[in-house]
């Protein structure tokens, strides 16, 4: 049990609304320049999560009266057990995917059609762009990444659903309203007629320190600091991955940040002493579309 | 002796025509009490028409996330939407009912209970407008699953909860025989390509019952005068063709797909 640390603010435990799972790990068949926790084809430091530990995770979320389920990685649909996975959740509750688009082909679309219409919740999923086009995006995930994913977005699309793009910081001008309504015009151009979109802030960890900058001393937040429980996602998510429970999807590279080995084990306040805390607070990062 | 029964409906959002028919029909249908779950104004015409028919059809009224901010006088209506378009909108048909309530009425609304808790024969039933624990939360069917809603129901102590804000009405009985309802609004249609507006009717007995009722109304009307106020086209649109044009990117997928845009 760690104890508060009286240097930082405290956020309270308000219930567990949100769980995410690090179904992939920490492995990616991308290698971002700007991902916080540096995921990469050879970066093991979290593993795969397997359908047993997921199920165990599941049934202990149900009985906790958890709302909704995420899943990231890495590249979620490496994971070889991602629908068994994803079949099982949606018995309990709707599933939002996070994923780079690149392994989204019509028979994998198909499959992901099939469960959505066999289920009461919805499924999302969360495809990213960094970019308006492969100049930007490609230079941050590879050759051809933006273009892969592109066909990604269409594939979905042709199968019946209606993806959610989540676009970093990093695309120029998209985080104002007249930039937003341009990118919506350029997914539109992709066969996209209804685009949904997201803009999502940059963590200064992990890959992205190298590529920008890390965090300054004076990004931090301080006893002195009133926080908005309601705007961190912290006060009512977890992260499963294949170490035990953290706090958040963010500090996942953190063991300060590791809140037992079961869900009941990690409903507790927590101390906002990480520099990524300072993000999420100024700009209420939350889960939601 | 005969079973009771209640109406209870969501958002009025201005939409005095449709209060007026919706009341009428619920009373037609032997209703004893009328309930309204707060968000008395928003996209309609002239809000202060509003309050005369909340009187004479004896409508008791909780507070919607609308009636906290007139009452404090907030410049924004805590809609809790995320998407700077549907922001935009939210501030435009917030701004024009704020102009156009009558202080008296915002004090009113100051002094309306934030939620309801009733006996409804052998059942305990709770009102709230966006969920028990936060007026602008967003319950919808297709991400409140049954075990999260055991969890409200446990929190609020209640055997059933009855909530709106979302706009899109739905109920799920939980196997533990307990009641989740979203009532939906009557201030504007279901994003489902009609024109009708819909409420809900509990009537008590061995099994709760619940039933929707569809009203027409002169909606033609509505939209004719909400063009002489010059309201945004978007929320006329909406009003003529029964689909949404704005507050979409709250919705999640499964709700998303069932609308045109």
């Amino acid at each position: 049990m760690s104890c508060p640390d009286p240097g930082f603010p405290q956020v309270p435990f308000l219930g567990l609304d949100t769980l995410w799972f690090q179904v992939a790990g920490t492995v990616c068949n991308l290698r971002c320049t700007h991902c916080f926790i540096s995921c990469a084809p050879d970066n093991h430091s979290h593993g795969m999560l397997d359908l047993p530990t997921v199920l165990r995770a599941l049934d202990e979320a149900v009985e906790l009266g958890v709302q909704e389920y995420y899943f990231t990685g890495g590249e979620p649909f490496m994971n070889r057990e991602l629908f068994a996975i994803l079949e099982a959740t949606l018995r309990a509750g709707p599933a939002t995917v996070l994923t780079n688009g690149l392994l989204l082909d019509p028979r994998r679309c198909a499959r992901l059609k099939r469960l959505d219409e066999g289920s009461e919740y919805s499924l999302d999923l969360r495809i990213s762009l960094d970019g308006w086009g492969p100049e930007d995006h490609d230079r941050i995930r590879g050759p051809r990444a933006f273009d892969r994913a592109v066909a990604g977005m269409r594939n979905l699309w042709n199968a019946g659903l209606n993806p959610v793009v989540t676009v970093t910081e990093l695309a120029e001008g998209v985080a104002g309203a007249e930039g937003r309504e341009r990118f919506l015009d350029r997914l539109r151009s992709f066969g996209l007629t209804r685009p949904r979109l997201k803009i999502l802030s940059l963590f200064r960890l992990g890959a992205e320190q190298r590529r920008g900058r890390g965090y300054l001393p004076s990004e931090r937040l301080t006893s002195g600091d009133v926080i908005d429980p309601e705007r961190l996602q912290c006060s009512s998510g977890r992260m499963v991955t294949s170490r035990g429970v953290y706090v958040c999807p963010i500090l996942i590279d953190f063991e300060g940040a590791r809140l037992g080995s079961t869900l009941r084990d990690s409903l507790r306040p927590f101390s906002l002493a990480y520099p990524a805390c300072h993000t999420c607070h100024v700009q209420g990062v939350t889960c939601r579309t | 002796m005969t079973s009771d029964r209640i109406a209870v409906f969501g958002g009025v959002y201005s939409n005095y025509l449709a209060l007026d028919a919706v009341c009428r029909d619920a009373r037609r249908r032997g209703a004893h009490t009328l309930y309204c779950l707060g968000d008395l104004g928003s996209f309609g015409p002239h809000p202060e028409r509003v309050f005369p028919l909340l009187d004479s059809h004896r409508v008791v009224t909780i507070q919607g996330n609308y009636e906290v901010s007139l009452a404090a006088r907030r410049d924004d209506c805590q809609c809790g939407y995320t998407d700077p378009r549907d922001n935009r909108f939210a501030r435009l048909a917030y701004e024009y009912t704020a102009e156009k309530t009558p202080e008296a009425a915002k004090d009113w609304m100051g002094s309306l209970p934030a939620a309801l808790r009733k006996d409804f024969g052998h059942r305990s039933l709770l009102m709230a407008h966006g969920s028990p624990r936060k007026v602008n939360e967003f319950l919808w069917r297709s991400t409140s699953p049954a075990p999260f809603l055991r969890r409200l129901l446990d929190e609020a102590r209640t055997e059933v909860l009855l909530v709106t804000h979302t706009g899109l009405p739905w109920h799920r009985r939980l196997p533990d025989g307990r009641h989740v309802v979203n009532v939906g609004v009557i201030g504007r249609p279901a994003n489902n390509g009609r024109t009708e507006v819909v409420y809900a009717l509990l009537t008590e007995g061995e099994e709760l019952d619940v039933e929707w009722s569809w009203v027409a109304y002169d909606h033609r009307r509505l939209a004719r005068e909400m063009e002489e106020e010059r309201i945004p086209k978007e929320f006329v649109e909406t009003i003529l063709t029964g689909w949404w044009t704005t507050c979409l990117e709250i919705l999640p997928a499964k709700e998303r797909a069932e609308g045109r845009f």
